[in-house]
C-alpha cells in the first residue's frame, strides 16, 4: 500500500472565487521512496506539501496517509524550507532539539529524555558535518551550514516522511551540490520517505527515485519519470549520458507545460 | 585617537559644546536671566537648591518608575494579545491608536477629578503616555514570525501556546527592550506634565513654583535634572537590552 496517496485532489485558496492551486492531482508515494515534484514556479507543488502535512485541507478529492484521510497535523512528518528559519537566540543543537520540545509526541517527556535526545541530535549533526558547531549561534554559520542544521531539525524526531520545499534554492551551486550528497547520505542511512519540491531538474534527477512533472496552475501531474541510476550517486553521475538524458527529457516536458 | 575613544568622547564633547554656545550666547547678547539664564546660573541654582531639588527629583523618579512599571506590565499583556490573535488585533488596535492620539495633557484634569491632586495622576499619566510603544513593539515582534517556521511547528502538532512561548516571545524581546528605551523617556514626560498641572510635589511642581516667582535659573535646573534622569534611565535600559538580547546585535558581538 502506498504511504502517501492523493486521489483527484483539488486545493483552492481564499474561498470559492480564490486561486485554484491544484486540480485533479493524483499521486502515490511508496514507503521509503524518494519522490521529487518539479514544475514551473507557482504551479502548486508546495500546496501539495501543505496537504500532506495536514496544514491545509483539500478542497476536493482525498489525500491519505497510511490509507487514512489526512485531517489536521500528522504524526511523523518533518519539514524544511528554502529559508532555514533557525532561531537566532538558540545554539545549533538547541535549534535541532526544538521539534522535540513542542511536538505532540515528545513534548511531555522531553525533559526526562533530554540526554537521549541530545545524543540523537548530535548523531545527526555529525552525519552532516556540524558536530563541532553544536554550540554556535546560527548567524555564525554559513548559509549551507544553516541549511544542514535545518535538515537535522526536520529529522530529529525521526519522522517517517520528510517534506522538502526547495531546500537548497537559496544556496550557491557548489554548496547546493554538496548538500545533495549530504541529503542522499542521510536518506540511504535512514530510509525515510521524501517528497522534494524543486525547480532544479538536476537536483531532482540526482536525488529522486521518481520524478513527477507538475503542470501549470492548477497543478496536476502530467508526466512521471523513474530514475533508475545506481546509488550512491555522485557528482560524476551527473555527467553520465543516462543522467543528462533524464534532465533533457524533463526539461522538454517543462517547456511544453509552460507553453501549454 | 582610536575610533572607539572618539565614539566614547563624542557625546560629552557635543553636550559641552551646546553648553558653551548657550553660555556665550547669553553673555554676548546680555540676555536677561528671567528670559534665559546661562547654564552656569542654572547649575548655580542647582547647587543652591540641591536639597529641594533632590527630594523632588527622587519623588518624580519613583512616580515615573511606578507608571513605567504599569506600562510594561500592561504593554506586555496587550502586545502579546494583539500580536498572537488577529481577532484581538482587529478589535483593539483602532482603539489603541485613537487613545494614543489624545494629548495626555488633556487627561490630567480628568485624573485630578477622579483621584485628586498628587502622585496618583502623575503615575497614571506616566503609564498612559508610555505603554503604547511597548504594545506596538511586542505585537510586531510576535506577529512577524516567519510563516515557514510556523508551518514546521504546526505540522508537528505544536500548540499555539508553545509556539508563542518558545518562538514568539523570545523573538519579540529585542522589540520589547527597544521599546523600553523609548517608553521610559516618555514616562518622564508624562509624570512631569502631570506634576506641573496638578502636583504638590515632584520636579514638575518645583519648576512651576519657581517659574511663578520668576526664579528662572531654578526652572532650568529642574529641566536639567529631568534630562539627566531620562538619559540615565535610557542608558540603563539600553544596557539591559544588550544583556538580554545580545543575539540580536550580531554585528557587534565577536565571532567565536
Amino acid at each position: 500500500m502506498a504511504l502517501i496517496e492523493a486521489e483527484r485532489v483539488a486545493l483552492r485558496y481564499g474561498g470559492p472565487a480564490g486561486t485554484l492551486a491544484l486540480e485533479e492531482f493524483s499521486i502515490a508515494v511508496e514507503p521509503g521512496e524518494f519522490t521529487a515534484l518539479v514544475g514551473p514556479s507557482g504551479c502548486g507543488k508546495s500546496s501539495f506539501l501543505k496537504i500532506v502535512s495536514g496544514l491545509h485541507p483539500t478542497s476536493a478529492g482525498v489525500a491519505r496517509l497510511h490509507g487514512r484521510p489526512i485531517e489536521g497535523p500528522q504524526h511523523g512528518i518533518g519539514m524544511a524550507f528554502q529559508n532555514a528559519t533557525l532561531l537566532p537566540w538558540r545554539t545549533t543543537l538547541e535549534n535541532v532539539l526544538l521539534p522535540l520540545e513542542v511536538s505532540r509526541d515528545h513534548r511531555a517527556t522531553f525533559r526526562q529524555k533530554r540526554r537521549e535526545h541530545e545524543l540523537r541530535a548530535m548523531e545527526l549533526l555529525r552525519t552532516v558535518g556540524l558536530a563541532e558547531f553544536r554550540d554556535h549561534a546560527p548567524f555564525q554559520l554559513s548559509g549551507g551550514m544553516q541549511q544542514r542544521a535545518n535538515l537535522c531539525r526536520a529529522l530529529v524526531h525521526e519522522p517517517e516522511i520528510l517534506l522538502l520545499d526547495e531546500p537548497f534554492a537559496a544556496l550557491d551551486a557548489f554548496t547546493r551540490e554538496e548538500l545533495w550528497g549530504v541529503l542522499q547520505d542521510l536518506w540511504l542511512e535512514r530510509r525515510f520517505t521524501v517528497v522534494l519540491v524543486t525547480h532544479d531538474l538536476r537536483e531532482a534527477a540526482f536525488l529522486a527515485d521518481t520524478i513527477h512533472v507538475v503542470s501549470r496552475r492548477p497543478g496536476r501531474i502530467v508526466k512521471t519519470r523513474v530514475v533508475d541510476l545506481p546509488r550512491p550517486r555522485t557528482l560524476a553521475t551527473t555527467f553520465e549520458p543516462a543522467f543528462v538524458d533524464i534532465v533533457h527529457e524533463l526539461r522538454d516536458e517543462i517547456s511544453r507545460v509552460r507553453q501549454a | 585617537m582610536s575610533d572607539s575613544t572618539r565614539l566614547t568622547l563624542a557625546p560629552w564633547i557635543a553636550t559641552a559644546a551646546l553648553l558653551v554656545v548657550w553660555e556665550l550666547g547669553c553673555r554676548l547678547f546680555a540676555v536677561e536671566e528671567f528670559l534665559l539664564p546661562t547654564p552656569s546660573a542654572s547649575v548655580g541654582a542647582l547647587v543652591q537648591y540641591a536639597d529641594a531639588i533632590w527630594h523632588n527629583a527622587v519623588f518624580t523618579l519613583w512616580v515615573t518608575l511606578l507608571g513605567f512599571a504599569l506600562a510594561v506590565l500592561f504593554g506586555l499583556v496587550l502586545g502579546v494579545a494583539t500580536g498572537a490573535s488577529r481577532l484581538a488585533y482587529a478589535a483593539l488596535y483602532p482603539m489603541l491608536i485613537g487613545f494614543n492620539s489624545i494629548p495626555k495633557v488633556a487627561i490630567v484634569p480628568i485624573l485630578v477629578i477622579w483621584f485628586g491632586i498628587g502622585a496618583v495622576p502623575a503615575v497614571l499619566t506616566a503609564f498612559l503616555i508610555s505603554f503604547f510603544p511597548i504594545v506596538v513593539n511586542v505585537a510586531t515582534g510576535i506577529a512577524t514570525l516567519e510563516p515557514e517556521l510556523e508551518d514546521v511547528l504546526r505540522s508537528l502538532g505544536a500548540r499555539r501556546s508553545d509556539i508563542l512561548l518558545k518562538v514568539g516571545l523570545p523573538r519579540a524581546m529585542p522589540y520589547f527592550f527597544a521599546s523600553l528605551k523609548v517608553a521610559i523617556t516618555l514616562a518622564f514626560v508624562g509624570s512631569v506634565i502631570s506634576e506641573t498641572i496638578a502636583g504638590n510635589r515632584g520636579i514638575g511642581y518645583l519648576m512651576l513654583q519657581a517659574s511663578s516667582s520668576f526664579r528662572v535659573p531654578l526652572v532650568f535646573a529642574g529641566l536639567i535634572v529631568v534630562a539627566i534622569m531620562g538619559i540615565g534611565m535610557y542608558a540603563l535600559f539600553a544596557w539591559l537590552e544588550r544583556r538580554m538580547t545580545g543575539w540580536a546585535f550580531r554585528g557587534q558581538t565577536p565571532i567565536v
